[in-house]
């Protein structure tokens, strides 16, 4: 015990000064859950797999709300997402003084249907 | 006769973070009859398995602890699998049991730690912990999450790990088995540690069989109890020691502890070492119309897990079986008789997780 505790007075510390040094963070770390937008169609898959609950996603007012408190980031609505517009940064959250939903709009806009070629006749001529 | 006072124990006490309130029934300074009781943090997760989609489920059932998280999740998860005959990839069972054992390491570290802590040994107690960082470390790496894995799901695993990092895990493992060696040493030889938990809470092996125990509290009283040893996830294709001591009292739990941390080194390098290359997870349809008792071993002993579904994708009943709930009663049996001053080494003795327990 006498070598062990000498050893640690030697060392640096086994712990970091956070917050003036930056957490522990590896690159598959579920810190929180980031949208993008301009992608995001509007499926509501995320809403139906969250476990929490915290997602919800209202298709007419084209917007994507997420309650940061309810989350349990579990990473379920990013492997569900079928357009991948869904991601998970390594980063925690702040922490917050009040509850409240995060709402972001989805700016995501529908590419028009590619006109079909017309009916026969026209393609031979 | 002397005259019988009752002191409440719990559930707030500077010892011990978990919830448990224990009415003992002292004659001057000796325990005679201990009354325990819990209630304080039931969130009915079991309730909650007729809301959510079985497959989401997995979630849920990882949040019931939040030191053998992987081990509950992974239960479930063979719950499911063996109700809807699902084949887990051989690979998939390999890495599941190469999680399992790092969580009882981890377990066990924070557990030696808080033992060490609750008889007043504080620089073993930060010794403990920060070997128990490098293990979280390992965990974070490997599955995105410190505490809360998240990594199984029915039908396998979300993430699979490449050889070449699970090599560097094993090299890793090298240099913490000295440092567990280290810390274990003090466990096993200091007198003043010997002192404090010899013939303190001694079950005998008759009490510790009939009234249940499981896990370690079984282990040190001489019953070689070990479900691992049923051959669930890849623990059948590897070779397993199971520790057993046979004083029954608290240096003899705190001994099989300090034992197992090893076993489960070898159990990871033995899974490193002989883990078969494919794929780690199938796609799953349908839903389960069934019902299945799944068991495994927790760091804390004997866990069981219940479904039954009926062919519909919300399950109809979820049961979970924690240890610390089975050994409650052998824990009364500990107690009666002991010094008051010797109560908290002896509840923590157990290594109890009321938050599992009541769910």
């Amino acid at each position: 015990m006498a070598k062990t505790a000498l050893m640690t007075v030697l060392r640096r510390p086994a712990t970091i000064r956070y917050p003036f040094e930056p957490a522990k963070k590896t690159d598959i770390s579920r810190g929180h859950v980031v949208i993008d937008e301009s992608r995001c169609i509007s499926c509501s898959l995320c809403q139906k797999r969250c476990p929490a609950q915290a997602i919800v996603v209202l298709k007419d007012e084209k917007t994507w709300q997420i309650d940061r408190l309810r989350c349990v980031v579990c990473r379920a609505c990013v492997d569900v997402c079928p357009v991948t517009c869904l991601f998970m940064d390594t980063q925690y959250t702040a922490p917050m003084t009040t509850r409240g939903v995060e709402t972001v709009a989805i700016t995501y806009v529908k590419p028009p249907k590619p006109e079909k070629p017309s009916a026969t006749g026209e393609a031979q001529t | 006769m002397t005259r019988q006072i009752i002191i409440p124990f719990g559930p707030q006490h500077p010892v011990f973070p978990e919830p448990i309130h224990l009415d003992l029934v002292l004659e001057d300074e000796k325990v005679v009859d201990v009354i325990p009781s819990i209630g304080y943090i039931h969130r009915g997760f079991e309730k909650l398995v007729e809301k959510r989609e079985f497959p989401d489920y997995v979630y849920i059932a990882e949040r019931t602890c939040g030191i053998c998280s992987f081990i509950h999740g992974m239960t479930y998860c063979q719950g499911i699998e063996q109700v809807m005959n699902i084949e887990v990839p051989e690979r998939a069972l390999f890495l599941r049991t190469i999680w399992s054992e790092y969580s009882r390491l981890h377990s066990h570290l924070l557990w030696l730690g808080c033992f060490a802590d609750s008889f007043g040994f504080e620089n073993l107690f930060m010794n403990a912990w920060r070997i128990r960082e490098r293990i979280l470390d390992v965990l974070e790496q490997t599955t995105g999450g410190r505490v809360i894995q998240g990594a199984c799901k029915i039908g396998g695993v979300r993430l699979d790990i490449d050889n070449e990092k699970l090599g560097r895990m094993s090299n890793d493992l090298d240099s913490i088995r000295e440092e567990i060696d280290v810390l274990t040493t003090i466990f096993l030889r200091d007198n003043s540690i010997k002192h404090r938990l010899k013939d303190i809470g001694v079950l005998q092996k008759a009490d510790a069989y009939q009234m249940g125990a499981v896990g370690p509290v079984a282990r040190a009283s001489g019953l070689a109890i070990d479900i691992r040893k049923t051959g669930y996830a890849a623990y059948g294709k590897l070779d397993l020691e199971i520790a057993t001591e046979h004083e029954g009292d608290s240096y003899a739990r705190c001994v099989v502890r300090a034992r197992e941390l090893f076993t489960s080194i070898d159990l990871i390098k033995q899974a490193i070492r002989t883990i078969p290359d494919g794929p780690v997870d199938i796609k799953v349809t349908g839903a389960p119309d069934g019902e299945y008792f799944s068991r495994s071993e927790q760091p804390r002993g004997e866990l069981i897990h219940y479904v039954k579904g009926n062919g519909t994708k919300f399950l109809v009943r979820a049961r979970i079986r924690t240890p610390t709930l089975t050994n409650i009663p052998p824990l009364v049996k500990m107690l009666q008789g002991c010094e008051l001053a010797d109560v908290p080494v002896i509840v923590l003795s157990i290594d109890p997780c009321i938050g599992c327990a009541e769910r």
